[in-house]
């Protein structure tokens, strides 16, 4: 929570990088607390680490410092504040956090748990609904990273060749 | 405090508080005119969401969703929710695939226009279009007087 008042004060975006890696950092924690070990491994090497790494180098062939803001911040903080009370009204009646009985817990969960030891046999359940019963979602997931992978290469694999032309044609005119 | 139970509020304070933690990002996105921070509000809104998802699954006393290896299942142990868990490892995968494509497309602009911010591309932009129907007005004649 203070990480992220703090990313809206700092002007400095190295700072703000670090801040993002160290709330990655924390947030894996609150996973490992909440019982989700595997998100919480997934979210310290790709939150932390990946994320961290892809924006310092975004930083490096950019700027390092952002211009204060031009515009007052009463319009955006009105459009927050609203939508945010929308949300807290739409939780009014979620069940209580821990509750046993709630509905997600009732129906595919319980199913899940006693079919997969002898119909997949993987000690790991999540790894188990990944990989099986949910394995065109991870298809899906893959087929999406494939793409942003093609279109980060697509955007970004002539950078040299025109940098280079361009300091060429500054030479000769 | 009419209706209202200490055990609701309690209850409720973790959906309250990730509520919150959203809309701080999508605070950053909308007011902040730097493009890599509006990508970094975004991360914190996406890490909410994903929390609160997480949080929705666990159960109260129950351990991370894992048998044991000798295959005896003890019937006592409750375990939490597994589902949330592996749609949340999607959505962070997921997640960092958009952030990298965004990242690359900041990248692009900032070759383009020279700059990373919205307000100096919205200034180029109107630069340009303005250059243009001048361009465009001697064509045609009269226009552009």
């Amino acid at each position: 929570m203070a990480i992220g008042l703090a990313a809206v004060r700092t002007r400095s975006l190295f700072a703000l990088v670090m801040l993002s890696g160290g709330f990655s950092l924390i947030s894996a924690a609150l996973f490992v607390t909440l019982d989700a070990v595997d998100v919480a491994f997934t979210e310290a090497a790709v939150g932390a680490g990946v994320s961290t790494v892809l924006m310092l180098g975004t930083l490096a062939l950019t700027s390092r410092y952002e211009r204060p803001p031009v515009h007052r911040p009463w319009l955006p903080l009105f459009v927050v504040t609203v939508t945010g009370a929308a949300l807290i009204y739409g939780t009014l009646d979620m069940p209580n956090f821990g509750d046993a009985n709630a509905p997600a817990m009732l129906h595919v969960m319980p199913e899940y748990l006693a079919r997969e030891p002898h119909e997949i046999g993987v000690p790991n359940i999540v790894t188990a609904i990944l990989a099986s019963y949910r394995g065109y979602d991870t298809l899906g997931e893959t087929a999406v990273v494939f793409t942003a992978g093609i279109g980060v290469v697509a955007l970004l694999a002539t950078l040299a060749r025109r940098r280079r032309r361009r300091d060429g044609e500054e030479e000769e005119s | 405090m009419q209706g209202v139970s200490w055990e609701y509020l309690v209850g409720h304070a973790n959906y309250w508080l990730f509520v919150t933690l959203m809309m701080t990002g999508l605070y950053i996105v909308v007011a902040r005119g730097n493009f890599v921070k509006k990508i970094i509000g975004l991360n914190i809104f996406q890490s909410a969401v994903i929390m609160l998802y997480i949080s929705m699954g666990k159960v109260e006393g129950g351990t991370a969703p894992i048998f044991p290896l000798d295959g005896e299942i003890d019937p006592a142990i409750t375990y939490t929710n597994p589902l949330p868990h592996v749609l949340m490892l999607t959505a962070i995968v997921v997640g960092i695939a958009t952030t990298s494509l965004a990242l690359a497309l900041i990248v692009r602009i900032r070759e383009e226009y020279g700059t990373i911010e919205e307000q100096d591309i919205w200034e180029a932009e109107q630069e340009i279009s303005a250059r243009e129907r001048r361009q465009y007005g001697e064509v045609f004649g009269e226009a552009g007087k």
